[in-house]
């Protein structure tokens, strides 16, 4: 068994509004950021999986992320940045 | 003599109105029986109730780590038998989480913690907590919450509108439907949702805090009533 380290990034879907990412956009004129647009707010969560080999642990990973990690009702996910340990 | 029926209310780390909701349950004539989430057991009772609150500090989604819950599978099954299930605030974050309702809730638009009393227009009353009511019927019940902006996806959406299972929508006193009217921001303005059978509701606004005269408005009294009547007459197998 190895230990592969992913990063999951879960993003509210396109078109959903984001009125976090919108508080973040209004704040940051007033420090001088005054071309800024599209701010969205998501979760990164990171995670170890010990698997034979890559594929099933990723495959681990992509069901984690479709059953809890995300709702596939009001969020994408993405699952990156495999490293071997 | 008359059967009490019994309703389990459902505690899970961080909840908070699990102790209203029973005595608003035994207040209204019911009996109020405890359940506790890491249990597999239902205690026999005739309806579940899953209370307001930060269950498991909202970590993750609101709902979404007691949607996974060991007594949620018991609570899966029972809905599943056509038993009354009813998900308050909290309690229906956790039911769309589940996927036993459709859609989701999603931080409120304005950003702001909403804390106030509503008007609730009743759309159907083919559901466990609306058999007393009649569609156009007010009721006046307290929000407050962070997280209560229904959304769906597009095929949810038309499902939910196209099928009637809409169950409650925030309106003015007069039953106008307007964005003033709505706390969240909250698609078609929708404050409560149902199955298919109508033995599973959900709702943001919290009738358990309404039933006290002494306290506030008491819109939350039909919507009890109505779920200690449906557990009565009993689909439970």
């Amino acid at each position: 068994m190895t230990a592969y380290t992913f990063d999951v990034l879960v993003s509210l879907k396109a078109g959903l509004l984001d009125p976090q990412g919108k508080a973040v956009e209004g704040s940051l004129p007033a420090m001088g950021f005054d071309h800024v647009a599209n701010v969205r707010v998501g979760k990164h969560i990171k995670l170890t999986v010990e698997a034979a080999d890559e594929a099933a642990a990723t495959a681990q990973v992509r069901e984690m992320a479709t059953k809890v990690l995300s709702n596939p009702v009001i969020e994408d996910y993405e699952v990156l940045a495999v490293s071997a340990t | 003599m008359t059967r009490v029926p019994r309703i389990g209310v459902v505690t899970f780390p961080g909840s908070l109105d699990d102790a209203d909701a029973r005595r608003a349950i035994d207040a209204m004539g019911g009996q109020a029986v405890a359940l506790w989430h890491a249990d597999h057991d239902l205690r026999d009772v005739d309806a579940v109730v899953l209370p307001g609150g930060f269950s498991y500090g909202d970590y993750l989604r609101a709902g979404a780590i007691a949607a996974r819950a060991p007594i949620m599978s018991e609570v899966r099954d029972f809905a599943g038998r056509g038993a009354p299930v009813l998900g308050i605030c909290n309690g229906f974050q956790v039911l769309c989480e589940a996927g036993l309702l459709a859609g989701a809730l999603v931080r409120n638009a304005s950003l702001r913690f909403v804390c106030a009393d509503v008007w609730l227009r009743v759309e159907t009353a083919q559901t466990c907590v609306t058999r007393d009511l009649t569609p156009g019927e007010l009721v006046q019940i307290p929000v407050k919450h962070g997280e209560g902006r229904w959304v769906a996806t597009p095929e949810q959406l038309d499902r939910v509108e196209g099928e009637g299972l809409v169950v409650f929508r925030y309106s003015g006193r007069d039953g106008v439907l307007s964005e003033a009217a709505n706390p969240n921001g909250a698609t078609n303005h929708i404050a409560g949702v149902r199955n298919d059978r109508g033995n599973v509701v959900g709702l943001m606004p919290h009738p358990e805090h309404a039933v006290d005269p002494d306290v506030g408005p008491t819109g939350g009294q039909p919507l009890l009533a109505s779920l200690l009547e449906t557990a009565l007459a009993g689909v439970r197998a």
